[in-house]
């Protein structure tokens, strides 16, 4: 008689290691890694700072950072996963039993890089830009609920780590990000991975529907005063656009991922093919919500351009009314389109014509967006800097990624190219060119109003020129090669079909991205090695908006008076008045820190973890405790401290006196 | 002077972020049930040769949940108007009848769930019992984490009286009981009735 194993650890055992030389390489890298930075922290003392300044901080403009530095990461783990791909494709795919990646590995790192760098860089890049950028810009001292940003950041990360884990313990998914059943169901998939991939989403989107929530609270009724929503910066209705929809997409998310979740664990009959099973049900409601999803990521990129390209340009924006009437249209028609994704799944000719003109009448409020940049341009003192190159490259790839996007509303055209390399190229025109080069001007515009020293103008140039021509060259071969046949997700093809020239160019491509990327790294680098030469002041670019208004770096309250606002560009409004800076201060409020946020991320991960593996006492005991802990931190008294007149002096005086 | 004017603004800054909050939040949770009532409405056919709707389901039985259902609603109404006078008492009474008669309804799903189950015709039977009893039970689910939450409260309040956190969290609440009374009243008349008349 020994112990019942299986009833402790479910159907977690020996066999849950890696055995591939990939994921073996990558688990003990990834393992080392992390034993190294604990190693760092430990040997230098760091662990009370880290606790204290950061962790649980819970300050926006530190869980900005966090979200950004988590994101950083996951981009180089996804870009990883994007080399294996190329690599595979270009060299190994036409002669089997050469490559180190067999079928079911490929098919684990396309649905890894799909999901991570949807949810855990694009994603994490948003809620790091909204958390550093949207209290500043509507003159707040913080967000509505600060303990729950902070929770919805650590449910980020919890949902992070749950996918890196399935590298060491268990598998990831096979199938795709989306996970189509039937395949994703337990009939086809009965290993972790899916799980794995589903509770990494179910707990992370939480976490971003809670951040919906809170920004949208905190535009609704945190700006400063005189700040009508008309007067807002366009950056900030940008969000209100994006957290719309997060509150009216990611519930259907919810619900969806539930439900698979019932199908694989107790075996329900939603999306099986057998007992009344309906898989296209899930396709419905998986893009119901994953096509708000893109419009998620991409308006506040849009709102970014729309802040660079007035202040580059040293003009107004042009069109500020248009511009929100196109970002609402845009999140109400985004609603209206998801069955563009499956014009195949023969929902008759009406549906798919009325679906495919939806498609091309939201490219209008997109284009509306395009012009109104284009004429924000034209005839002003245009300065080349990074921010800006970053904008002209995302307006040749967006417009190649949106024509082509038209091209594919049409079902005629769909019916030829579904899943192709085409569709592929489509839509990577649209998150790189679209969602990452806005994040990359955003890091280079708002960089040195977080450190007071900004990136090297150079080196970013280089990044930019490689990132662009890597990207042209790694996808521009993908529409042809879509179009000459082949489909997505595959790891081998006959030579025959003459394909591997052009894979081959776009693992060039590739190659060039990865050098612009080292570039990326080494500017960050230098900049902080240098960054007495490279020091400016609190508003280097001649800014129109608040953000610029405080000094560098920001205090922790943000702003020391709450002076009302009268104009569009308050600051820039302020600048001409002649007015000075306050010298007359009273006490405020700013939240103290907690730890509830990690605690429940890590009571959540738990049950995320246990149910994976099938460990049902330790997930019961997981959601008590994760009860509990909600409990408790609803029931927290004394939650804010008080900073006094007289320290706010002596801040500001400091601030002010290092910044001049 | 200035202190309490300050501290009254504060407060009514505090009730505005979370009543906003709160709805936001109710609107989201809509959506979760949209979601499933729409699964539901595709899959309400989809027997796979088992019982459908008006086969199983115990009218008489749903009628009373209903029925307790909307009294509970109005206690908890009750409770509402207790703390705009400040009588905890009748705060607490109403609170307690409100459990009373959510723990009932509860009480009363899961003994037709069981039965069901009893029969054969659990979630796993088909297509259709699996959108029911994920639609009517995620609701369940919803009255029961309400019951703890009220539960909380009441034990609160008998301690520290009504505070304003504690009003605040009354009033949301309040909220969340009659958000789930509405969604009944959709499950009543989507699942229930539509499901027994042809």
């Amino acid at each position: 008689m020994g112990i019942d194993w299986s009833f402790w650890l479910g159907r977690l055992g020996w066999d849950a290691l890696p055995d591939n030389i990939v994921t073996v390489g990558g688990a003990i890298g990834g393992v080392l890694g992390v034993l190294f930075i604990i190693g760092l922290i430990t040997y230098t003392k760091r662990w009370g700072w880290l606790w204290h300044t950061w962790l649980t901080s819970l300050d926006p403009k530190k869980i900005g950072v966090m979200y950004l530095i988590v994101a950083g990461i996951m981009l180089l783990r996804g870009l990883a996963d994007a080399v294996m791909m190329r690599a595979q494709q270009a060299l190994f795919a036409t002669t089997p039993g050469v490559s180190p990646i067999d079928a079911d590995m490929f098919q684990q790192v396309f649905s890894a890089h799909g999901t991570i760098m949807i949810f855990f860089v694009a994603m994490g890049v948003m809620f790091g830009l909204l958390n550093l950028i949207v209290p500043l810009q509507i003159g707040a001292r913080d967000v509505a609920f600060p303990l729950l940003n902070s929770i919805s950041f650590w449910l980020f990360f919890a949902g992070m780590a749950l996918i890196n884990v399935s590298l060491a313990v268990g598998e990831f998914s096979t199938a795709g990000w989306l996970a189509y059943p039937p395949l994703s169901t337990l009939e086809y998939s009965p290993g972790t991975g899916v799980d794995y991939w589903i509770w990494a989403l179910q707990i992370s989107g939480i976490g971003s529907l809670l951040s919906g929530v809170n920004f949208l609270v905190t535009i609704f009724t945190m700006r400063r005063k005189g700040m009508t929503l008309m007067k807002m910066p366009i950056f900030v209705w940008s969000v209100v656009a994006s957290m719309l929809l997060v509150v009216f997409a990611f519930p259907i998310l919810t619900a969806t991922l539930g439900m698979l979740t019932l199908d694989r664990t107790i075996g329900t009959h939603f999306f099986t093919s057998d007992l009344g099973g309906n898989p296209m049900m899930y396709v419905n409601l998986i893009w119901a919500w994953g096509h708000p999803e893109v419009y998620i990521l991409i308006l506040p990129a849009f709102g970014v351009f729309s802040e660079v390209v007035p202040v580059f340009s040293h003009k107004r924006l042009f069109g500020y009314t248009s511009m929100v009437f196109a970002l609402m249209a845009i999140s109400v028609l985004s609603f209206t389109v998801w069955l563009h994704h499956f014009f195949t799944m023969g929902a008759g000719a009406n549906v798919n014509a009325f679906f495919g003109i939806m498609t091309m009448i939201i490219a209008v409020p997109t284009g509306v967006k395009v012009f109104n940049w284009l004429f924000t341009m034209f005839r002003g003192r245009i300065s080349f800097k990074t921010p800006m190159l970053w904008f002209m490259g995302f307006v040749v790839t967006f417009t190649l990624g949106g024509v082509t996007g038209v091209l594919l509303s049409v079902p005629g055209i769909d019916f030829q190219v579904h899943n192709s390399l085409f569709l592929v190229a489509h839509f990577h025109n649209m998150i790189i060119g679209g969602v990452l080069f806005g994040a990359f001007a955003a890091l280079a515009y708002w960089w040195p109003k977080f450190t007071g020293f900004r990136l090297h103008e150079g080196l970013g140039k280089v990044a930019f020129w490689c990132w662009l021509f890597g990207f042209l060259l790694a996808f521009v071969p993908l529409y042809i090669l879509g179009l000459m046949g082949a489909v997505r997700r595959l790891d081998h093809y006959d030579p025959s079909l003459g394909w591997q020239g052009l894979f081959v160019v776009a693992g060039i491509g590739i190659v060039l991205i990865l050098v612009g990327v080292f570039f990326q790294v080494l500017q960050v680098a230098y900049s902080i090695w240098k960054r007495k030469e490279l020091a400016v002041g609190p508003d280097p670019w001649d800014g129109r908006t608040l953000e610029w208004s405080t000094s560098t770096p920001i205090a922790e309250y943000n702003f020391p008076t709450l002076d009302e606002v009268h104009e569009r560009d308050a600051f820039w409004a302020f600048k001409r008045s002649g007015k000075k800076r306050p010298t007359s201060f009273s006490s405020i409020k700013v939240p103290k820190n907690s730890g509830f946020g990690i605690y429940i991320a890590a009571a959540v991960f738990v049950m995320g973890f246990a149910i994976i593996w099938y460990m049902w006492w330790l997930a019961a005991f997981a959601l008590v405790a994760t009860i509990v802990l909600a409990i408790a931190a609803g029931m927290r008294e004394h939650v804010e401290r008080t900073i006094t007149a007289q320290e706010i002096a002596r801040t500001e005086k400091k601030l002010w006196g290092t910044a001049s | 002077m200035s202190v309490t004017s300050e501290s009254v603004a504060e407060e009514k800054t505090l009730l505005a972020k979370t009543s906003v909050g709160f709805w936001l939040y109710l609107m989201t949770d809509c959506l979760l049930f949209a979601t499933l009532f729409a699964t539901f409405a595709v899959m309400r056919d989809a027997t796979a040769g088992g019982p459908a709707g008006r086969d199983i389901y115990d009218m008489p039985l749903v009628l009373t949940e209903t029925v307790i259902l909307l009294i509970s609603s109005f206690t908890c109404g009750v409770a509402l108007l207790g703390m705009m006078q400040k009588n905890v008492r009748q705060v607490l009474l109403a609170l307690i009848s409100t459990f009373a008669l959510g723990a009932a309804f509860v009480v009363i799903e899961i003994s037709e769930f069981v039965k069901l189950i009893n029969e054969g015709y659990g979630p796993q039977a088909s297509g259709f019992l699996s959108s029911f009893f994920t639609l009517v039970g995620t609701h369940g689910l919803h009255v029961t984490f309400g019951l703890l939450w009220l539960v909380i409260l009441a034990v609160v309040i008998y301690k520290c009286g009504l505070t304003s956190k504690l009003s605040r969290s009354l009033t949301l609440f309040a909220l969340f009981w009659h958000f789930l009374d509405l969604i009944w009243i959709f499950v009543y008349t989507v699942v229930y009735l539509m499901g027994v008349v042809r």
